[in-house]
């Protein structure tokens, strides 16, 4: 048994083709702790199912190493791996009851009846499905079904669950209602978990730690927090939550700040995250919630002046679509506070920002 | 409920926008709609009734109909009709018999009449013609004329046989069928040792039907695993060359498999080349039960490979993967997880070569030899060589009542919902 600081699973320089020209995967370097909730987030098509087929071993790395508690796993067998997984389609084997779904595992490890028996009867308990035992999976509903799927993976207690987008055939509510009960019982029980999301909101509630995944390289690899707040590049501040993007060129570099020249608009003062040279094209990212609408004089050193193009009421608050520096879909969201500013379609108003808010990035260009 | 209908007796009938009553515009254009309907399938519904269910009904008919000697020997089935079988009937039934044979053999009828009795006891006909011959010329008391022509006349045994046959109808031709006979008593008994076939046939049927859906199954299930699951590249070759046979015609390949398998053929004389069996050892493989078994198999094999095909197709591969992650050696994953699913495929698959097989023709005629010859061939026999076609429908019959008990057993045990054919 390894040092159990030591991350459980290590992905080291793997590379992945499938037709030996493309690379699917590109120099994954990725270390998974014990007891993490490590969620990869991407787009359609960056590479997520398969850099999780490579650990479950359905797929062959084509160039690295994958380690399992300290041992390579590259030609260990799927079946011996004792890696639980979670299907996007349930795969409930529909020619067994709910209960010999999950006798099926322990069966196989040649487990006495008994200790089977236990075993199914707890583990349909923590999903809420103690008297569902003797239906077949076509009896039940999509939920319930995927909470067989998740404690069917956990009931022959793995160290580590796989799972690939298990909700993406749930609707809202149930999705959120399952979420909620996946990290309970990751919590609970302590296993570690790899989960695979398109949708952010989820990767971002459920997550220790969360990979976003384009074309095939991990992005930014931080927790949910980190990685809204401080997005590394474009493609992440992109992806990630609501954000205003700006194009320009970098006209000053002064320590960690710097100086765009915003096309169509002035010179504005951001975070200098990944901005090239002088005189290079940058990007610049500013949450919507961090800017504020005809704030006091002198209190941001960025202030424009805009034009209220379109106002939605939301509620908690007020999503206003104005025009700054020639771009007309900058979306400022007025928290609905007392004695907040009223604006009204058409109005000029004049828009201000931090520093530290406005990060500048690299040019993603978008696939 | 009852406030629409009080809504509608205060309102007065419903009009449509013309003034005409809406309920009788609707059904005027339901009836249009139906009748189009009706007249789609009405061709093929005739169609089939006229080349597939007016044939059975006839045939099944015929395998019970019984008139010829109902019908040309009036007065003799009239003065039987009481006679209690007994010893030999009275001279009034030989007066009658003697005027019966003379209609008969001056309306013709007399060959048909003598044929369909000596298929019941053997030797009849000829009494019969050769008595009719001189019938013309006898004189009372025909019982002593009768006897005086044929000594078989004072028999009981052909009286018993006459009045069995008297009947317009007989289930005599179902016994024939399974090797029975009514014996002078109208008891039922077995046929006598050497003349049984027809059991020991069938149950050749049933045997070869059964190594031949065994086999295609065992040769089809790998062939439809790959199809499903390799890339479709290769699967689409794959599935030319299983279809492949179904473009050649069936006469051709049964005739390689003569050239294949016949003493001197090519893979005798492989053998031989080789050194794996002598010049005097070469094996008989054809014009006999292994004959007919690869020759079917062969033809048959398309109809195992497709329906397992369609089932397998609908596997999506993650149910192997699960199995492989909880746990499951390969070898276990498949038997109980992926080929449990494959279930309705054998089952259509095994049962659709099986109804084939029973009832399959040519093939064996052609190289099924002496040993390798099933029902079918003897129907055929009975139908174009002896002419017994009361027999061969009585087979027939037996035959689908076979393959419909097979198909009810089917759907008792697997399900008709659960068979998949495509
Ligand atoms: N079996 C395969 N053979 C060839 N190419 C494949 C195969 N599986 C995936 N790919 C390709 O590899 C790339 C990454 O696919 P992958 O399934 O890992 O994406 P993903 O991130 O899981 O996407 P999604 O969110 O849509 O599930 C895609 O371009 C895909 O076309
Ligand atoms: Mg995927």
């Amino acid at each position: 048994m390894a040092n159990p600081d030591d991350p459980l699973v290590r992905f080291i320089e793997v590379q992945k083709s499938y037709d030996g020209e493309i690379l699917v995967v590109k120099n994954l370097n990725l270390d998974i702790a014990r007891g993490e909730f490590l969620t990869m987030l991407g787009p359609s098509g960056s590479g997520k199912t398969t850099c999780l087929m490579m650990l479950a071993g359905f797929e062959p790395a084509t160039h690295g190493e994958i380690t399992l508690d300290g041992t390579s796993i590259n030609n260990l067998a799927p079946h011996k791996r004792g890696i639980g997984m979670v299907f996007q389609n349930y795969a409930l084997f529909p020619h067994m009851t709910v209960a010999e779904n999950l006798a099926f595992p322990l069966e196989v490890r040649k487990m006495g009846k008994s200790d089977i028996e236990a075993k199914v009867k707890r583990a349909l308990d923590m999903v809420q499905l103690g008297d569902f035992g003797h239906r077949r999976p076509a009896q039940l509903s999509g939920g319930q079904q995927q909470r067989v799927a998740v404690a069917r993976a956990l009931v022959f207690d793995p160290e580590l669950v796989l799972m690939d987008e298990p909700l993406g055939a749930l609707d809202k509510q149930l999705r959120e209602q399952m979420q909620y009960e996946i990290k309970h019982i990751h919590e609970s029980l302590g296993v570690t978990v790899v989960y695979v999301t398109h949708d952010q909101s989820e990767a971002l509630t459920m997550s220790n730690r969360v990979a976003v995944f384009n074309d095939g390289v991990i992005q930014q690899l931080a927790p949910p927090d980190e990685l809204y707040e401080k997005p590394n590049n474009a493609f992440v501040a992109q992806f990630i939550g609501e954000n205003n993007k700006l194009m320009g060129k970098v006209t000053a570099m002064n320590g960690k700040n710097c100086t765009v020249e915003v096309d169509g608009g002035g010179p504005v003062q951001a975070f200098n995250v990944k901005a090239g040279a002088v005189g290079e094209a940058a990007s610049l990212s500013l949450r919507p919630e961090r800017v504020e609408i005809n704030p006091p004089d002198g209190k941001y050193p960025n202030v424009f002046n805009g034009k209220v193009e379109e106002l939605i009421y939301l509620g908690d608050h007020i999503r206003s679509r104005v025009n700054v520096c020639g771009h007309d879909d900058f979306i400022v969201k007025v928290p609905n506070a007392t004695g907040h500013p009223q604006l009204s379609k058409g109005s000029d108003v004049r828009v201000g920002w931090t520093v530290e808010d406005c990060r500048a990035l690299d040019v993603y260009e978008g696939p | 409920m009852s406030d629409q209908v009080t809504a509608a007796a205060y309102a007065g009938p419903v009009l449509a926008a013309d003034g005409t009553l809406l309920k009788d515009r609707l059904n005027k254009t339901m009836r249009r709609r139906k009748l189009i309907a009706a007249g789609l399938v009405l061709p093929l519904g005739a169609f089939v009734f006229i080349t597939f269910m007016f044939p059975i009904i006839l045939m099944l008919y015929r395998s019970v109909d019984n008139p010829v000697v109902h019908d040309n020997m009036p007065q003799t089935v009239a003065a039987l009709e009481y006679w209690d079988g007994q010893g030999i009937p009275g001279e009034e039934a030989f007066a009658a018999m003697v005027a019966d044979l003379v209609q008969a053999r001056k309306s013709k009828e007399i060959g048909r009449v003598a044929t369909r009795l000596n298929f019941e006891m053997s030797g009849v006909r000829s009494v019969l013609t050769g008595t009719a011959r001189k019938a013309k010329n006898m004189k009372a008391p025909f019982k002593d004329a009768l006897i005086a022509a044929n000594d078989l006349w004072g028999e009981r045994e052909l009286w018993v046989t006459i009045k069995r046959m008297a009947k317009p109808f007989t289930a005599s031709q179902y016994l024939a069928a399974v090797d029975m006979r009514f014996d002078i008593d109208n008891n039922m008994v077995m046929q006598d040792e050497d003349r049984q076939i027809y059991v020991t046939i069938f149950g050749r049927t049933l045997w070869i039907s059964l190594l031949v859906s065994v086999m295609c199954l065992l040769l089809g299930y790998p062939v439809a695993y790959l199809l499903a699951t390799l890339p479709l590249k290769y699967s689409n070759l794959l599935m030319i060359m299983v279809l492949l046979p179904f473009w050649t015609s069936l006469l051709v390949r049964t005739t390689s498999w003569i050239v294949l398998l016949q003493t001197n053929g090519v893979i005798n004389d492989l053998m031989v080349w080789t050194g794996i069996i002598s010049e005097e050892g070469r094996i008989q493989m054809i014009y006999n039960q292994m004959g007919t078994v690869i020759a079917m198999t062969h033809i048959l094999l398309p109809f195992m490979v497709l329906p397992l095909y369609s089932v397998m197709k609908t596997i999506p591969p993650s149910y192997m993967r699960a199995a492989l992650s909880l746990g499951a050696n390969p070898v276990t994953s498949f038997v109980r997880v992926y080929a449990p699913q494959t279930v309705p495929g054998i089952g259509a698959g095994s049962l659709l070569v099986f109804i084939l097989s029973i009832g399959y023709y040519i093939t064996p005629a052609l190289v099924g030899g002496r040993t390798g010859q099933m029902i079918s061939n003897f129907i055929a026999f009975h139908m174009q060589k002896s002419l017994n076609w009361g027999l061969a429908a009585a087979l027939g019959g037996i035959l689908l009542v076979g393959v419909l008990f097979l198909y009810w057993a089917y759907s008792k045990i697997v399900g008709v919902d659960n068979m998949k054919l495509g």
